[in-house]
């Protein structure tokens, strides 16, 4: 069989085009890209998939999703949040070790890769624990989790206090090539806080989590990639601070890459009044002026990747007063369509939001994909960019519906998702 | 006419000025009740009013209680020891449970702000928010503007500090609201440690040396000192704090002339007020007790006294 994707412009998020190509899938991979009407062939072996109006992009790469399995199956599984991937264009994700257990050995990282296979959807890469039991005392073997498949290490959500603990992990995790991915946090900041500190919990009267508990440990970060002059990644950037940080490190040459969700570009602090537990997502969403500079971030390059941090939790967890609620969101769905509202309002040309979504992640972790090139992966998504659609809860593909963008419209969705040549989504 | 359309009170956020004024003067004529050889009407005959406590209280929950039964409502009274929350039935599940009860009002206290605003989306009684979190006490700012109008005359203009953990105080959020909403100028003081970011955005000074704050104020408010928060650094000891930002007579002179000293309750003696300012002729503490049961009557009466959205007028 050979897919043959007629009449649609793709996109390549590394020499910042956008052209009218026809793709040819031939046994998983992309065998050619030419320019529109030069393929020509006919025949019962040629599938061909119309896609005029529509855009060709690679299979989108988001590298930071929490997918519950092992141990939280009733909040979302590998194969239900693949499912959701897939639905929202993506073609590989990578997902967070605060599982139960969590993964900081091989037996896990092996255990995820395997039901990641039975799904049969999206990739699935595993970034592993940093520190066993994610207890932020010893590291994890890095070696064992590589040779396993792991892609990166990260004690997401358990930030990492101890700061030799970091700079050990950074310098050790060079030597596989294995990315650290840091959740900067201050948790003896943080405290009690269930929303950002400002004038909004002034007013609501809830416990603050004030912007410098991130600033606080971005910056440590940035101090120990310098010490070390080994990368490291930021997590869900949330404040106007950490952006300014990240980039005056740039500008001097640290290794620091980063990451902001679309919550942090979309919504604000107000969200939070009415004590919709929807909105509690940690880090918490900050003010006006935050959302400002995360845009400036993702403008000016500083802020590389949009990842989603998708966090599905159920109503167990979220039907609950405001500060026993678990914090998170899902965004597998929506981040697509949210990233689509920057490019409308002019904060990122088409391509560049694409990269942010795909390439970026996939550089940044070390990981094919992110692009769309002869001899390459036919890992593709084709996006109706004009779609428009009430994002109602029963659209929700993961098992968990922990969204506060139900209700809202959203423009573009993925019409059709491939992964290694295979249809993984089709929009009904 | 002013109508009170509320199915809940939730907040002195939500309530306008004319309502507020109408709890006030309803408060007003309900308060010769009390005064009475026989404390008690029949308005609220075949009401029922559920007092559900998560958190301790006695003064809140007595004068619910002691309002409404004024009001001949039947009342039922929960604490979280004594309800199923203990065998760990979520709040919304307690709720529904007694909804299937078909109480007419929830007064509801309980530790997690926001908490009344949940039960009010779903369930069908009213709520009246007797505390939640860090948040409101609404009923509280209520009694205080009623105990300050009473006590000066009026509420706008009136000069008005509060000095205690703004941070952690629903009495000081309901206060702020409300006092500036009515038109009075307010004043917050207390240390650095206990006052919320961005204060100011809510309307009012901040004068952190309570010696100053107090200077020409109509009205001193005094916010209970939680003893459990020494722990979380936000003061070092009680000794310094009473030494610093406790109310004693010598700082109180420089208040106006027939300024008042007000305290919800319970007092920390010695701490934030000292003995001879709680009981002397400043203080309107016990007045504020007693206006506690006649405003919160007037609510009873507003929320489920007649067809929703009467008039009080067509109430009396």
């Amino acid at each position: 069989m050979i897919a043959w994707i007629r009449g649609g412009d793709l996109i390549d998020p590394v020499n910042r085009t956008v052209e009218p190509r026809d793709v040819i899938v031939e046994k998983g991979k992309i065998s050619r890209i030419l320019p529109a009407g030069v393929f020509q062939e006919a025949g019962p072996r040629i599938q061909r998939i119309e896609a005029p109006g529509r855009w060709v992009v690679p299979g989108l790469v988001d590298m930071h999703v929490h997918l519950r399995e092992p141990g939280h199956e009733y909040k979302e599984t590998i194969a239900s949040g693949a499912r959701a991937a897939a639905a929202g264009g993506y073609a590989a994700i990578a997902c967070m070790p605060n599982t139960d257990p969590p993964n900081d050995c091989r037996a896990v990282t092996e255990f995820i890769l395997d039901q990641a296979k039975r799904a049969g959807s999206v990739r699935v890469y595993p970034i592993a624990a940093i520190s066993k039991g994610q207890a932020g005392e010893t590291l994890t073997d890095f070696g064992d989790l590589k040779a396993a498949g792991a892609v990166g290490v990260s004690d997401d959500g358990f930030p990492v206090t101890n700061s030799e603990l970091m700079r050990r992990a950074l310098e050790y995790a060079s030597f596989y090539g294995l990315r650290v991915i840091s959740h900067c946090e201050d948790r003896s900041l943080s405290g009690n806080g269930v929303m950002h500190e400002g004038t909004v919990s002034t007013r609501i009267g809830l416990a603050g989590i004030p912007d410098a508990s991130e600033d606080i440990m971005v910056y440590r970060e940035i101090a120990l990639a310098r010490l070390t002059g080994r990368p490291v990644h930021i997590a869900h950037v949330s404040t106007a601070a950490s952006v300014d940080l990240i980039r005056r490190a740039k500008e001097q040459g640290i290794r620091v890459t980063a990451e902001t969700a679309p919550h942090y570009f979309t919504l604000d602090h107000y969200r939070v009044e009415g004590y919709d537990t929807l909105a509690k997502v940690n880090p918490p969403l900050r003010s006006e002026q935050d959302v400002e500079a995360i845009k400036n971030g993702l403008r000016e390059g500083v802020i590389d990747a949009i990842a989603t941090d998708h966090a599905p939790h159920s109503t167990l967890e979220k039907d609950l007063e405001f500060d026993r609620a678990a914090f998170g969101m899902i965004g597998l769905q929506t981040a697509l369509p949210l990233t689509l509202r920057l490019v409308r309002d002019r904060v990122l040309n088409l391509a560049e939001a694409i990269g942010k979504l795909s390439w970026a992640a996939a550089s940044i972790l070390g990981i094919p994909g992110g692009r769309l090139v002869e001899g390459g992966d036919a890992d593709l998504a084709i996006i109706d960019p004009n779609c428009e659609y009430p994002f109602e809860a029963g659209r929700i593909l993961s098992k968990s519906k922990n969204s506060p963008f139900i209700g809202q419209t959203m423009k573009g969705m993925a019409e059709l998702t491939m992964v290694g040549g295979k249809v993984v989504w089709k929009r009904p | 006419m002013t109508k009170f359309g509320h199915k809940d009170l939730l907040g002195m956020g939500l309530l306008s000025v004319e309502e507020i004024n109408l709890i006030l003067d309803t408060a007003e004529s309900l308060k010769a009740i009390s005064a009475r050889d026989i404390k008690k009407v029949p308005t609220l005959r075949g009401k029922s009013v559920v007092n559900f406590f998560y958190e301790p209280s006695t003064r809140t929950r007595t004068s619910f209680e002691v309002a409404a039964k004024q009001l001949s409502a039947d009342t039922l009274s929960l604490s979280a020891g004594a309800s199923s929350m203990v065998k760990g039935e979520t709040l919304l599940d307690t709720a529904r449970n007694l909804q299937a009860m078909r109480p007419d009002l929830i007064v509801l206290r309980h530790p997690s702000s926001g908490a009344p605003h949940m039960l009010a989306r779903e369930v069908e009684a009213g709520i009246i928010n007797a505390g939640d979190g860090i948040n409101e006490h609404p009923t509280q700012a209520l009694l205080d503007l009623y105990t300050i109008k009473e006590k000066i005359g009026r509420i706008d203009g009136v000069k008005v500090v509060i000095i205690g953990d703004i941070s952690h105080s629903r009495v000081a959020r309901s206060n702020i609201i409300g006092l500036t909403k009515m038109g009075a100028d307010v004043t917050v003081s207390g240390p650095p440690t206990m006052m919320p970011i961005g204060v100011e955005s809510m309307g009012v000074r901040v004068v952190l040396n309570p010696a100053e704050a107090i200077r020409g104020k109509d009205v001193v408010m005094l916010l209970r000192i939680q003893l459990e928060r020494q722990s979380k650094l936000l003061f070092p000891s009680m000794r310094e704090y009473a030494s610093f930002f406790g109310l004693t007579t010598e700082i109180l002179n420089a208040a106006n002339d027939g300024a008042i000293v007000m305290h919800p309750g319970p007092l920390n003696r010695g701490v934030e007020i000292a003995p001879e300012v709680a009981d002397g002729p400043y203080s309107v503490i016990l007045d504020q007790v007693a206006n506690g049961v006649a405003v919160r009557m007037a609510i009873l009466y507003l929320l489920i006294g007649g067809a929703k959205g009467d008039s009080v007028d067509q109430g009396r």
